[in-house]
């Protein structure tokens, strides 16, 4: 389940008083709560930047390894940087049966990139996920977190060409 | 994801509720202020209905009561709810109290529903349900089968009321149950009761939860109550319901645990794709606090207990106790052997009690009418009733609550209306990615859905997931796909499940292929049963069985893909193509136009051909064709 990509070389701006902000207000500084800490960071920046991951270590005094065992096991983080669009394709069984895994390796064909992966001109992310709890209108994708029930191909297509637009 | 707009109505006029016995004249005073037969519309707003915008029509709705300017007595309310369940037929709206029931609904009705309806009492025929053959629609919700055939338990509040109004839950009757245990009940008489009833944990493995509420109670230290709200199970959304649209009967069900097991602190453990559900459970938690039913001294009693919401971050196996408590500390979460049972040593190695959110929202109705009253419904070994989500390609996809013991026929053709576009069922899959797949037709449409019959044809209850499989979906290609999941959700730190899974897969995805070879079948059956007997959490030892079950009962769909190289369900892409029957296709031109790839080329009203080069096989043609011209070959 875990995401192989390598940590991102290119170090981007992090806001200290932010990471402050989150570690300390919001989660009393508490060990137990790093994985919120890190969700609400990653809210923040739409990734976890490395240079938050080593302010986090050194404030909670957690080795920087294990942090990253939790960023690489639930497939919720990234460590790169998402496209500015982001498509979530629902694989889960109702939505599988009615064929999103079709979607999934078209969209995935169209953009030369794979399931997690993001366009080179950082312009269009896809995800999957597995249920979203709409099963009944399946399938169904989250664009730029907007629902879209009952989703075919050619709806997909409308949403590479106006990221492409963009 | 999308967020609703949640205002939380201000409670502080209120102030804390000082007894048990203050909380029934606080409901009391609420229902005096509510007329029973006040007209009030309620909008499904659950994760499907907002999906197809039941969030636009609740604006609408409430901007057109506005803008007709009735006298305001008349006007109905616009009420927001949680999940109906009929999903398939959203948004939803129902009126009280005729008890009418709108489906399809559009912003753009609004207006004249408000006119029509709740102004002039006249119906719109064009909203109303029909069922699937059916001459004449239904007009009332109680006439419509679908909720007919349905006995709400735990669902019983889901629906009707505001999820962010605490004051609509107590005066339909949240947190009496624990007014009753805090005014009297010792904690072994309420562990006696639930005893008596017989739940069984509705999580998955449906461990009497009685036991495991007195081997948790008898263990020294802290004890911790902790709700598993994962749902892991993709293809269920039964739990997210409960959280969505009544959270109070489980912080309620919670609370009466901590009280029989001594315990003053809580955890729910939410899943992060359920935004909604953190949002309404959020509300509810602090709603309750100021009114004091959850937190210091509640209802003026000794009993203390507090509890806050923790989200997972995207791995199914944390749905696990054991894994789930780790990453309640933070932590990966990677499951650990059972001979420590969490019970004794859990949550910071402390005795902790985790249940599932369907258990836990049974337990304030159970003390509530007692143990007895809850046997009444299911069997002698499943006791009570149960959620399923029904979904997969049947008429009725939604949320169904019946007893246990209930047939299958009964859930998939009398509630479900039965299988879509004159499709044969095929098979009915249950308990998730590591459950089974029950062939049908066969006398298994006759079985009593329990634990233990389900476990005796080789499949299982799991947490409720219940998926009906037409005659196209290829049951090799089922099997793979949930062996996939489960390869990418494993831990991998046993052996047995990580290698047993990953070799399944490769050769499944070869069968699915077409390179399938002799002798793939026999060595699928024993590395799935080795796998299922070797490997450390239950997350192995069960996740064979999808590939186990549609071996045993499909065993001839596996040797057409390994021998003739072909799928007969025409879903394996390299093992079947798309052709158009010329005899009856009328030339329509629909599949040209559906088309993505332009593969379907033809003149109108002649019989049109699929370019085979061209052709992706999205079976857009194939489900958009009305007269069955498209064949798979
Ligand atoms: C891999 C795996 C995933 C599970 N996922 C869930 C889940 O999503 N929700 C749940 O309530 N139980 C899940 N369980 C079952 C729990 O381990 C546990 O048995 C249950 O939460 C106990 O509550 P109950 O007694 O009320 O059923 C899962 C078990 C395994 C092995
Ligand atoms: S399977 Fe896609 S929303 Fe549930």
């Amino acid at each position: 389940m875990s995401e192989s990509e390598a940590i991102c070389c290119q170090e981007p701006e992090v806001d200290f008083v932010v990471l402050d902000r989150i570690i300390h207000e919001e989660f009393g500084g508490r060990r137990e709560k790093m994985i919120m800490m890190m969700q609400t960071i990653q809210r923040h920046y739409r990734y976890l930047p490395e240079p938050a991951l080593y302010y986090l270590a050194q404030v909670l005094g957690v080795p920087l390894t294990k942090i990253y065992e939790v960023a690489t096991f639930y497939a919720s983080f990234s460590l790169v940087p998402k496209g500015k669009h982001l498509l979530h394709v629902c694989t889960g069984t109702a939505c599988h049966l009615r064929g999103s895994g079709g979607m999934v390796r078209h969209v995935a064909a169209k953009l030369g990139i794979a399931p997690g992966g993001t366009t080179p001109d950082m312009k269009f992310t896809l995800e999957t996920v597995n249920c979203l709890g709409a099963c009944a209108v399946a399938p169904v994708v989250v664009y730029d977190d907007k629902y879209y029930p009952q989703a075919n191909v050619g709806k997909l297509n409308e949403f590479i060409e106006k990221a492409n637009a963009d | 994801m999308a967020t609703a707009t949640s205002v939380v109505p201000d409670l502080a006029w209120t102030k804390k509720i000082s007894s048990p016995h203050e909380l029934a004249d606080y409901r009391q005073a609420l229902l005096a202020g509510m007329d029973p037969d006040a007209p009030c519309i309620r909008v499904c707003c659950g994760t499907g209905c907002k999906a197809v915008g039941s969030l636009d029509v609740l604006e609408a709705m409430k901007a057109a009561v506005a803008a007709a300017g009735v006298d305001v007595k008349v006007m109905p309310e616009v009420k927001r709810t949680g999940c109906h369940g009929f999903c398939s037929r959203g948004p939803l709206l129902t009126f009280q109290p005729q008890g009418l029931f709108y489906q399809r609904v559009t912003p753009g009705d609004a207006a004249e529903i408000i006119q029509k309806t709740a102004v002039g009492g006249e119906l719109i025929p064009r909203l109303l349900y029909k069922p699937p053959g059916a001459k004449e629609p239904i007009a009332k919700v109680g006439d419509i089968p679908f909720f007919a055939k349905q006995t709400k338990v735990v669902l019983q509040r889901v629906g009707r009321i505001d999820p962010f109004d605490i004051r609509d839950a107590i005066a339909a009757g949240a947190y009496e149950g624990l007014a009753k245990v805090l005014s009297g009940m010792t904690p072994q008489q309420v562990i006696e009761e639930i005893k008596t009833s017989r739940l069984r944990g509705r999580g998955g493995a449906g461990f009497p939860t009685g036991i495991k509420w007195e081997s948790c109670a008898a263990q020294p230290g802290r004890h911790y109550v902790i709700c598993n709200g994962d749902e892991g199970d993709p293809g269920a959304f039964m739990d997210a319901s409960v959280m969505e649209g009544d959270p109070h009967a489980v912080l309620e069900g919670m609370a009466i645990a901590a009280y029989a097991m001594g315990s003053d602190r809580g955890f729910l453990y939410v899943r992060l794709e359920y935004p909604l559900a953190v949002q309404t459970l959020a509300a509810a938690i602090r709603q309750a606090e100021d009114l004091g039913l959850i937190g210091r001294n509640i209802m003026g009693t000794d009993f203390s207990f507090r509890t806050s919401i923790s989200t997972g971050a995207g791995a199914f196996v944390c749905g696990e106790s054991s894994a789930l408590m780790s990453s309640l500390e933070g932590k990966v979460g990677r499951p650990r052997a059972k001979y420590i049972r969490s019970t004794e040593k859990g949550f910071r190695d402390s005795p902790s009690n985790l249940n599932n959110v369907e258990t836990y929202a049974n337990v304030p109705a159970i003390i509530l009418r007692g143990g007895p009253w809850y046997t009444s419904y299911g069997t002698e070994r499943s006791a009570g009733t149960k959620v399923f989500s029904l979904t997969g390609n049947v008429h009725n996809v939604g949320l169904v609550e019946v007893p246990m013991g209930t047939s299958l026929r009964e859930i998939v053709y009398g509630i479900g209306g039965g299988i879509p576009n004159k499709k044969e069922l095929k098979a009915v899959q249950t308990g998730g990615p590591s459950g089974g797949c029950i062939p049908i037709p066969s006398k298994f449409l006759d079985i009593n859905v329990g634990f233990g019959k389900l476990a005796e044809i080789g499949s299982m209850m799991g947490s409720g997931g219940m998926i009906v499989m037409d005659e196209n979906t290829c049951m090799v290609e089922v099997s793979r796909y949930f062996i996939n999941f489960l390869v990418e959700e494993s831990c991998g730190q046993c052996t047995p499940c990580r290698e047993g899974l990953t070799r399944m897969k490769e050769t499944l995805t070869r069968i699915t292929v077409g390179e399938g070879r002799e002798g793939d079948i026999e060595m699928l059956e024993e590395i799935g049963t080795f796998t299922n007997s070797f490997s450390l959490c239950g997350l192995g030892t069960s996740a064979a069985n999808p590939v186990l079950s549609t071996i045993k009962y499909f065993r001839e769909e596996y040797d057409a893909h390994i021998h003739d190289k072909k799928c007969p369900a025409g879903v394996c892409k390299p093992l079947f193509y798309y052709e158009i029957d010329p005899e009856t296709c009328t030339g329509c031109g629909l599949c040209r136009k559906r088309c993505p790839a332009a593969a379907v080329e033809g003149e109108k009203k002649k019989p049109h051909t699929i370019h085979q080069e061209l052709c992706i096989k999205c079976m857009e043609c194939y489900r958009s064709c009305k007269f069955d011209s498209i064949r798979i070959k």
